[in-house]
C-alpha cells in the first residue's frame, strides 16, 4: 500500500510538471543565495582575521560554499528533467537516473538541514578564539615596530571604533597591559621610573585606554587618562561615569556580530532546506507518476504517483534486507577464494 | 532651411519605429534612474544638513528628481506614439498632441543638462556653506547642555573621525575656540585662571584637540593636549609630526566627497541625456515621415522626414511667438483699460 498515492490524469501531471519545472529554478536562486552568503561570511571572517590570531575555523563558509554549488546543479538537472517529463521520448532517457538522483536529493537535504544547526552552533567556538585573538591583540597594540604586527594598533583602533567598544571584557583590560610602546617613554623621569617599578614584570602599566575608547555622546571631552583617579578631574566620579568610554567589551560586540550574522545565514538555510525538501516530493511525484501509467502504450492514460512504494516500514525493512544481502554478497565472494586456496 | 532631412523606404520607417520602441522603454529605465540617483544625492546632502549653513545646493537633486519623473511621462508617451506610428488608423488622434509635447520634453532635457552643468557650478556656494556650518559647529561643540546644541559635540566627533579631518580649514580651529564646557572647569585652579585671563574674551583656550581627531594609523598613542609644546611630550616635534592627527580640514574633505559624489551621478545623468536626446530626434524624424504618408492610398511610399521644418531661429520664435503674445496681449489689455480708466476723469 503506497505512502500518500494521488490519482493523476494528464491534464494533472502537466500541470504537477510545470509547478515543479517553475519551483526548480526557485531553488537554483536558492542555491545561488546559499553560495553567495558562504562567500559574504568567509569574506567577514577574512577581513577580521588579524583579530582572531589568523586561527579562524573557515569550516562553515566553505560548507555553505559547497552546498551551494552542489544545490545549483542539482536544481539545474531537476529542472532539465522536469521539462522533459512532458515528452515521453525525452523522459525515457532520464528514467533510469531517476531513482539514484531521488536517493541522493534527499542525502543533500539532509546534510543541508545539518549545515543549518551547525551554523546556530559554531557560536561556541567563535567565543574561544575570539577571546584568544583579542587578548593576543590587545598585548601587540604597543608594536608598531615589529614587521606582522605594525598594523595590530590600526586594527584595534579601528575596531574599537566601529564596533563602539573597549578592551576585551571591558575597558580595565587596558590598565592591565602596556599598550604605550618604549620608544616613547621618558625613562630618565621619576614618574616612569616608578609606575615600571610598581610590578614584576618592569612594564609601563597606567589606568588610561586609547582614544579609541572614547564615547562621542559623552557631554564632556574625554578622559583616556588616570581614569580611576577622581581628584585628576574637575566634577568627575569614576564609578558614576557611563558615558565616558564604552561600556562594552570587544568579545561581546563582535560576537554578537557574528552570531547575529549566522542566525540570519542559519534561518535562511533552513527556509531552502525547505524549499529543497518540496522540490524532490514533487520530483518522486512526477516520476512515480510517469512510471505507472495504467496502459503503457498510451502516454494520455490516467496513473497514480505516490511518495513511497510501500509504507514507511515496509520500506525500511526493504532497504535493510537490501544492505543484508549485499554484506551476504561481499561475504561469499570472499568465501569463494577461500576455498580456491585450501584446494 | 530644412535641417537634417533623411529619406525613408517603408522597411526603414518599419525599422525605426521598432528601435525607437525599444529605446523608450530604455530611456524610460533610465528616467527612473536619474530619479534614483537624485533620491541617492538628497540623502547624502540631508545626512550632513547639521555642517551646512544653508540648503542652496539642493537644488541639484530636486532638479534631477524632476527631471526623471518628467522623462518618465515623456517616454511612456513616445513609446505609445511609435506604436501608433505605423498605424495611418489611428496615428492622426496624436497630432494636435505633438507640438506642445516636443516643446515640453526639449525643456526637460535641456534641464536635465543644466542640472550637470549646476552640479559643477555650485561648487562655491557648498563650500561657503560648509565653511559657516563647521565654524559654527566647532564653536557650539562645548554647549551640550544648550536645547537645540547639545547633538553639536556628537556630530562633529563622529564627521571627524569618518571623514577623517580635523577642525574646519585645519586643527588650529580649535586652538581659536573655547571647546571644553565651563562645567568642566575648576575655576579655583590657576592653570584655568591664567588661560582665561590670557584673552580679551574671557575663553578658556588651550592648544589641544578633541579626541576625534586621532589618527589611528599613528604609531605612538595620540597627543591630544599641549600639541604645540614639544618638551611636554618625549621624543615629540610638532613641526615634522605627520601621523599623530588628521591634518586634513573638514570643509576639504566634505567638499571633495559631495564633488566625487556629484561628478559620478553627473557623468551618468549626461549618458542619460543623449540617450533621451536621441529618442526625441527618433521621434521626431518618424513623425514627419508618417505625417507625408497620411493621405495616400499607398502606404508604402518612399517619404522624407526632417528634423525642423525651418531653420533654428525661425522654429524657436514660432514656439515663442503665442507665449509672447499671450504675456503681450495681456499688458496691451491693461494698458488699454488703464488708459480707458484714466481718460474719463
Amino acid at each position: 500500500m503506497a505512502l500518500l498515492p494521488v490519482k493523476f490524469d494528464l491534464k494533472k501531471r502537466v500541470k504537477l510538471a510545470q509547478t515543479v519545472w517553475f519551483m526548480y529554478w526557485f531553488a537554483v536562486l536558492a542555491g545561488v543565495l546559499v553560495l553567495s552568503m558562504g562567500l559574504f561570511f568567509k569574506i567577514e571572517l577574512r577581513k577580521r582575521s588579524e583579530l582572531m590570531d589568523n586561527n579562524e575555523s573557515h569550516f562553515l563558509p566553505n560548507l555553505l560554499i559547497l552546498m551551494g554549488l552542489i544545490a545549483c546543479s542539482i536544481n539545474v538537472f531537476g529542472g532539465k528533467v522536469c521539462y522533459d517529463s512532458l515528452d515521453p521520448d525525452k523522459f525515457a532517457k532520464w528514467k533510469p537516473m531517476l531513482k539514484t538522483y531521488l536517493v541522493f536529493c534527499v542525502g543533500f537535504n539532509a546534510l543541508l538541514l545539518v549545515t543549518a544547526v551547525l551554523c546556530f552552533l559554531m557560536r561556541i567556538p567563535m567565543q574561544f578564539t575570539l577571546a584568544e585573538g583579542l587578548r593576543n591583540g590587545m598585548r601587540y597594540y604597543k608594536d608598531t615596530d615589529t614587521p606582522g604586527r605594525c598594523y595590530m594598533k590600526r586594527t584595534l583602533d579601528l575596531m574599537q571604533i566601529e564596533f563602539r567598544c573597549c578592551g576585551n571584557d571591558n575597558y580595565r583590560d587596558w590598565f592591565e597591559i602596556q599598550w604605550v610602546s618604549n620608544r616613547y617613554l621618558d625613562f630618565s623621569s621619576k614618574e616612569v621610573k616608578d609606575r615600571i617599578g610598581s610590578n614584576v614584570d618592569g612594564q609601563y602599566l597606567m589606568d588610561g585606554v586609547p582614544f579609541s575608547c572614547c564615547n562621542p555622546s559623552s557631554p564632556r571631552p574625554c578622559i583616556q587618562a588616570q581614569m580611576t583617579n577622581n581628584t585628576a578631574h574637575y566634577s568627575y566620579d569614576h564609578y558614576t561615569e557611563d558615558l565616558n568610554v564604552w561600556k562594552r567589551g570587544c568579545r561581546d560586540a563582535l560576537l554578537s556580530y557574528y552570531g547575529g550574522m549566522m542566525n540570519t545565514i542559519g534561518a535562511l538555510v533552513i527556509l531552502v532546506t525547505m524549499l529543497e525538501a518540496s522540490v524532490t516530493v514533487g520530483m518522486q511525484y512526477v516520476h512515480s507518476s510517469l512510471c505507472n501509467l495504467a496502459n503503457p502504450e498510451d502516454p494520455e492514460s490516467e496513473s497514480e504517483g505516490w511518495l513511497l512504494e510501500k509504507t514507511v516500514k515496509e520500506t525500511f525493512t526493504d532497504i535493510m534486507d537490501k544492505m543484508k544481502s549485499m554484506g551476504k554478497g561481499v561475504k561469499v565472494e570472499e568465501g569463494e577464494p577461500a576455498v580456491e586456496t585450501v584446494s | 532651411m530644412v535641417v537634417m532631412k533623411m529619406k525613408f523606404p517603408f522597411q526603414k520607417r518599419v525599422k525605426l519605429a521598432q528601435g525607437l520602441w525599444i529605446l523608450s522603454w530604455c530611456a524610460t529605465v533610465a528616467g527612473a534612474t536619474t530619479f534614483t540617483l537624485g533620491c541617492i544625492l538628497k540623502t547624502e546632502l540631508r545626512r550632513r544638513a547639521e555642517v551646512m549653513d544653508n540648503q542652496d545646493i539642493h537644488i541639484v537633486p530636486n532638479t534631477l528628481m524632476i527631471v526623471g519623473l518628467a522623462s518618465l511621462g515623456i517616454n511612456y508617451f513616445a513609446s505609445k506614439i511609435c506604436q501608433d506610428a505605423l498605424d495611418a488608423g489611428r496615428f492622426p488622434r496624436w497630432k494636435n498632441f505633438l507640438k506642445p509635447y516636443f516643446a515640453v520634453s526639449c525643456f526637460f532635457t535641456v534641464l536635465m543638462l543644466l542640472a550637470v552643468i549646476m552640479s559643477y557650478a555650485m561648487k562655491g556656494s557648498l563650500e561657503s556653506s560648509l565653511k559657516a556650518g563647521l565654524r559654527n559647529g566647532i564653536r557650539f561643540y562645548k554647549d551640550t547642555d544648550t536645547p537645540g546644541r547639545c547633538f553639536q559635540k556628537q556630530n562633529i566627533d563622529r564627521l571627524q573621525m569618518e571623514f577623517q579631518c580635523c577642525g574646519n580649514n585645519d586643527f588650529r580651529d580649535w586652538f581659536e575656540v573655547q571647546w571644553i564646557s565651563n562645567r568642566y572647569l575648576d575655576f579655583s585652579s590657576k592653570e584655568v585662571k591664567d588661560r582665561i585671563k590670557s584673552n580679551v574674551d574671557g575663553r578658556y583656550l588651550v592648544d589641544g584637540v578633541p579626541f576625534s581627531c586621532c589618527n589611528p594609523s599613528s604609531p605612538r598613542p595620540c597627543m591630544q593636549y599641549q600639541l604645540t609644546n614639544n618638551s611636554a611630550h618625549y621624543n615629540y616635534d610638532y613641526q615634522t609630526e605627520e601621523l599623530n592627527i588628521y591634518l586634513r580640514g573638514c570643509r576639504e574633505a566634505l567638499v571633495n566627497y559631495y564633488m566625487g559624489l556629484m561628478n559620478t551621478i553627473g557623468a551618468g545623468v549626461l549618458s542619460i541625456f543623449l540617450l533621451q536626446g536621441s529618442v526625441l530626434v527618433s521621434l521626431r524624424l518618424l513623425q514627419t515621415a508618417m505625417e507625408a504618408v497620411a493621405g495616400k492610398e499607398n502606404t508604402e511610399i518612399e517619404t522624407e522626414g526632417y528634423l525642423l521644418e525651418k531653420g533654428v531661429k525661425e522654429t524657436i520664435m514660432e514656439y515663442l511667438d503665442p507665449v509672447l503674445k499671450f504675456l503681450l496681449l495681456k499688458n496691451q489689455v491693461e494698458e488699454g483699460s488703464a488708459a480707458a480708466t484714466t481718460t474719463p476723469t
